[in-house]
């Protein structure tokens, strides 16, 4: 049982915002990095299946620079046995990003794929779906339940409103992992250091072609028009809330 | 530029992303195809038949429910027969399951989560955000005729009055669906209250920060004469029951107070509660994106809030 799960190191905007001097991104200064949370529930639910199985592995690819590595180690520290980075630079749009990937999926042959419903940063929802296209797998996006059978699995779809579809798939598939399926577990700090020694294996990506989009500009959306805000200290907005409260509801 | 709109329908009834998709091709174009890709299409068209729509495409298949192979093959054939400039999807979970994957495989342009669109000299140029709804942008499409798009929902009032769109039927080639609808089951039907009947909502995200911390809002809520809900990560966390969280994948809420406790603003998070009469935020962070839909807001800690509401009531 092999499962390569496709995972990102996202960015997280602070409470302060400068853009790049061309306007197309935000300054890099002003970012955090972090693993991608849906990243960590599809890392979990993989190395579930490969425990559940008795044998097998789990790879963690990551489409990026260095600093990707950050959240690979992360998921290595969860239990993850290896992992792939594609060297790529600069932003790269889903679609490109799903190209490297392809790739990696090829030589791996796993018997399932994950990758994230989407990145927090980037809100796309694309790449995973984009690679399934891409090698003409099936796939399934937004899971929240899988049972792995012979040659299928049985999954839980999510749709809006709280309706779940039950979709009976075809392995191997890709699969994007939707939070809440699981309680991704937390790395020891043992797991954390023995991560250090688990391999990374660097490749160089292929032609990835034209990019979906690109962005031409950025900026900080206009405020809500009518967004009063309440200043003073929180006892004064505490009485500025109960007011409105009364008001309103009356 | 030509627009081809997929429908989305669910169980018999066209879904409401379908004629927000029938608003935002008006941004756009003269002529504006809906496809209704469905089992029994004509049960279906007549719902989408509203003003702007040229012309209905009703596209046959075995299946019933939306299975994703299905629709990517059928939207590609589609794609083929009619070569539109610009294909609208919906920003959805169904729209997640073949769009990417369609657009991957054709080269086309491609963007998801888009609020905004309007043409440009002879291009188009789309809207969506980026880091944590903190940050807009403007995203073009170089180098190509061809665009699919996936629309935000709630972003266009649905289209509505009398069409009069031309019906015509392609017929596509579908082979084995690998992905199969079974069953649908309904997980956030029913819990102890029901939070979209509700006229004053406290509602509390991953701000509260540990589980413990729940019970002081459960107090507070009561305090108040308010009913408790909640963001999606302290349902994922087991903290609290589907039922009581607000979202695109939990209620649709619309009290007269809508009072947000350490909630980001995410987009699926606003699509559940964006239309509530009033809404008041609080949180640490002035560049929250809740504060963009707030009418009142407060740049504080929610823990001291709470404090100060708990000695006001
Ligand atoms: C297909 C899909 C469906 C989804 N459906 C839903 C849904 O139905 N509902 C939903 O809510 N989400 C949904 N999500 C998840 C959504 O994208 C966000 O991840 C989620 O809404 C974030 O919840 P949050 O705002 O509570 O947490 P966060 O985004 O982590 O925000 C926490 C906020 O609390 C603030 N804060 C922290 N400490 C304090 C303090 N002491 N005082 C004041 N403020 C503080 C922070 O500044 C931050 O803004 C869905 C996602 C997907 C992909």
């Amino acid at each position: 049982m092999k499962v390569l799960v496709c995972v990102k190191q996202v960015a997280v905007l602070g409470d302060e915002v400068e853009f790049t001097d061309d306007e197309r991104d935000v300054d890099p200064d002003y970012l955090d990095f972090a693993l991608n949370e849906w990243d960590s529930y599809a890392t979990e639910e993989a190395l579930r299946l490969v425990e559940a199985a008795g044998s097998g592995e789990v790879v963690v690819v990551s489409v990026g620079d260095e600093d990707m590595e950050d959240g690979m180690r992360r998921c290595l520290a969860m239990g993850a046995d290896r992992g792939i980075r594609v060297e790529a630079e600069g932003r790269l749009d889903p679609i490109q990003v799903a190209r490297a990937l392809a790739e990696v999926v090829q030589s791996e042959s796993p018997d399932l794929v994950f990758a994230g419903v989407q990145s927090s940063d980037s809100v796309q929802a694309a790449t995973g779906n984009a690679l399934a296209g891409l090698l003409d797998l099936p796939s399934v996006a937004v899971v929240t339940k899988i049972d792995l059978g012979d040659g299928k699995a049985t999954v839980n779809r999510e749709l809006e409103g709280g309706l779940v579809d039950v979709v009976e798939v075809d392995t191997p598939a890709v699969i994007t992992i939707q939070t809440g399926i699981n309680e991704p577990r937390y790395a020891t700090l043992r797991a954390i250091k023995q991560a250090e020694e688990k391999e990374i294996d660097m490749r160089q990506a292929g032609d990835l072609g034209e990019p979906g989009s690109r962005v031409r500009k950025m900026f900080v959306p206009p405020k809500g028009e009518g967004a009063e805000m309440l200043d003073g200290g929180a006892a004064e907005v505490a009485q500025r809330i109960k007011e409105i409260v009364q008001e309103k509801t009356a | 530029m030509s627009v081809l709109v997929v429908a989305e329908h669910l169980r018999g009834q066209v879904r409401p992303i379908t004629l927000e998709l029938i608003s935002a091709a008006k941004e756009l174009g003269e002529e504006t195809a809906v496809a209704v890709i469905a089992k029994d299409p004509a049960a279906l068209a007549d719902q989408v038949d509203v003003e702007g729509v040229n012309e209905i495409v009703s596209v046959q298949v075995e299946q019933d429910e939306f299975e994703n192979d299905v629709y990517r093959q059928a939207v590609e054939q589609l794609i083929a027969a009619r070569s539109p400039d610009v294909v609208l999807v919906g920003f959805t979970v169904n729209g997640m399951g073949y769009a990417p994957a369609l657009a991957a495989r054709l080269g086309i342009g491609f963007a998801s989560d888009v609020f905004a669109l309007r043409r440009e000299g002879g291009g188009l140029v789309a809207e969506r955000s980026f880091y944590g709804s903190k940050v807009n942008a403007e995203v073009e499409f170089p180098g190509h005729e061809r665009t699919l798009l996936m629309i935000r929902p709630t972003s266009w009032p649905p289209a509505e009055g009398d069409g009069a769109a031309v019906e015509a039927e392609l017929e596509v080639s579908v082979t084995g669906s690998r992905a199969r609808h079974s069953d649908f089951q309904e997980i956030a039907a029913s819990g102890d209250v029901d939070i979209t009947t509700a006229d004053f909502l406290l509602s509390v995200g991953r701000g509260v920060g540990e589980k413990e911390n729940l019970e002081q809002f459960e107090g507070l809520a009561d305090k108040m004469g308010a009913t408790l809900s909640v963001s999606r990560p302290l349902v994922d966390q087991g903290w609290m029951p589907n039922s009581r969280q607000v979202g695109q994948s939990g209620k649709t809420v619309k009290p007269k107070v809508y009072l947000a406790l350490g909630i980001s603003g995410a987009v699926q998070h606003l699509a559940g509660m964006k239309t509530s009469g009033t809404i008041i935020a609080v949180n640490t962070d002035p560049e929250a994106a809740i504060f963009n839909v707030a009418h009142y807001g407060a740049v504080a800690d929610l823990f001291e809030v709470a404090e100060e509401l708990e000695k006001l009531y």
